[in-house]
């Protein structure tokens, strides 16, 4: 299997950073109240994590390992802060529906765990992939969690979409459950745990089965352990 | 071997001192080119949220010429000079725009712009900034829910002091379950820009300069 194509593998399913590494809890957990939303946080964290791994990588072997997270931390954290004043001076429509993110991002340990794990022991160009397919990944999970927690707790998908693409979105709003009252429990922050716990399962049950399958076949000792560290 | 130790540990420094040095020079470089774009779009979104706190037929002048310069004041929250933009009909003054700040948001400060009349009556509030939890907080921004606008008509008359606060603590504001501070420190930050406003209603209306204002503040 090429390079990029296990990269790409892991950042969406083997090490996906929100069911399996279970880095970047806390806004996971917190912005993830509707579809738009999560997967606007998402893509931030693409943006993100795709820079700091190219900006980490071609000067890793610079940085002593004593001191090698101040060092990315410092990078992290200048690098989201250029990005936010870069996207708010000159794409101020963006800014107006990912501002409220990016800071959020610069204390999300899944930048610099990936810094640290990947970027620090690999070249540019698939660091930046990592970078990128991690964040692909996180998108993915925060989409599916945004979309569980919306539907149950508002009845509609898609809501806020019209904030994202002006007005006209509006009408791609789903209302999925007519005359729904909504469930708060959903909405606040138990219910994002509820609903990580199953994404959790749903993913390690389709893992120990597609492993179980393969192990029939090819008689291999598979513990059935799903990965909880990177 | 000590030599060796302390050799090392100046490399280190050294090398932690260029990265902190060229971080910090690439973030001045781009906050200096990223500012007068930003204070750009910051005074359009002003603007913009002028037009619907006011209604453009109450007033007839430039409310970006007539702007007065409020000092540092405890019921504003504001601990830098703001600004407060008078909107007149003619010769008359029909209302004033300030801004105030509530330092009791969940995250940070919350920005609000409010458009108070002459006769004491809020036309409208938005909020410029905030950094509250999103999609919980949030719902304080006119995009995403109306909840802001129920402040419209009030006044220090019309609701007496205890009645300025949530429902919760037993006043008459709405808010949402989930997040009480948020609305909390909004309904407070309103009630003492009115307060401020009565306190300083004559010069504000008058359209005395920043310097007066300061005054009436001291003596107050």
């Amino acid at each position: 299997m090429s390079i990029y194509k296990e990269i790409t593998l892991n950042g969406i399913w083997k090490q996906n950073p929100g069911v399996v590494q279970l880095l970047g809890l806390c806004p996971t957990l917190a912005v993830t109240t509707s579809v738009v939303n999560g997967v606007s946080l998402g893509l931030a964290t693409v943006l993100v994590m795709a820079a700091a791994n190219g900006t980490i990588s071609p000067v890793r072997k610079y940085v002593p390992n004593e001191i090698r997270v101040p060092v990315f931390i410092l990078v992290i954290a200048a690098l989201v802060t250029v990005i936010d004043l870069s996207i708010n001076a000159f794409a101020h429509p963006l800014h107006k529906v990912l501002g409220i993110f990016i800071p959020l991002i610069v204390v999300n340990c899944i930048v610099l765990a990936r810094v640290e794990s990947f970027a620090a022991k690999n070249a540019p160009i698939p660091s930046i992939l990592d970078g990128f397919m991690m964040g692909i990944g996180l998108t993915l999970v925060l989409g599916l969690l945004g979309g569980m927690r919306e539907l149950v707790g508002k009845g509609t998908l898609f809501s806020g979409l019209d904030l994202v693409f002006g007005p006209a979105a509006k009408q791609f709003v789903l209302t999925i459950i007519p005359d729904y009252h909504g469930f708060l429990l959903a909405v606040l922050p138990p219910g994002a745990f509820l609903g990580l716990g199953m994404l959790i399962a749903a993913r390690n049950w389709m893992d120990i089965r597609n492993k179980a399958k393969s192990a029939d076949e090819h008689t291999t000792t598979s513990a059935l352990q799903p990965a909880l560290h990177p | 071997m000590s030599e060796t130790i302390i050799k090392h540990a100046i490399k280190t420094a050294g090398t932690l001192t260029a990265f902190a040095l060229v971080g910090t020079a690439i973030l001045a470089y781009i906050f200096i080119i990223t500012r007068a774009p930003i204070e750009a779009s910051e005074a359009e979104a002003r603007l913009a949220l002028f037009s619907q706190i006011l209604p453009h037929n109450t007033y007839n002048n430039n409310l970006l010429k007539t702007e007065l310069t409020i000092p540092p004041n405890p019921l504003l929250g504001n601990r830098v000079p703001s600004k407060a933009n008078i909107a007149k009909l003619g010769d008359e003054t029909v209302g004033v725009i300030l801004e105030a700040i509530a330092h009791d948001g969940y995250a940070g400060d919350i920005k609000l712009l409010l458009a108070i009349r002459a006769d004491g009556a809020i036309s409208g509030v938005r909020v410029l900034a905030h950094k509250e939890t999103p999609g919980l907080g949030d719902y304080i921004e006119i995009e995403r829910n109306t909840w802001i606008t129920q402040f419209s008509n009030e006044s220090l008359t019309k609701t007496v002091a205890k009645d300025w606060a949530v429902v919760k603590d037993g006043g008459k504001f709405e808010y949402m379950a989930g997040a009480t501070i948020t609305p909390r420190a909004v309904v407070k930050a309103v009630a003492k820009a009115l307060q401020f406003f009565n306190e300083n209603k004559l010069l504000l209306l008058e359209n005395k300069t920043a310097d007066k204002v300061a005054q009436s503040k001291d003596a107050t």
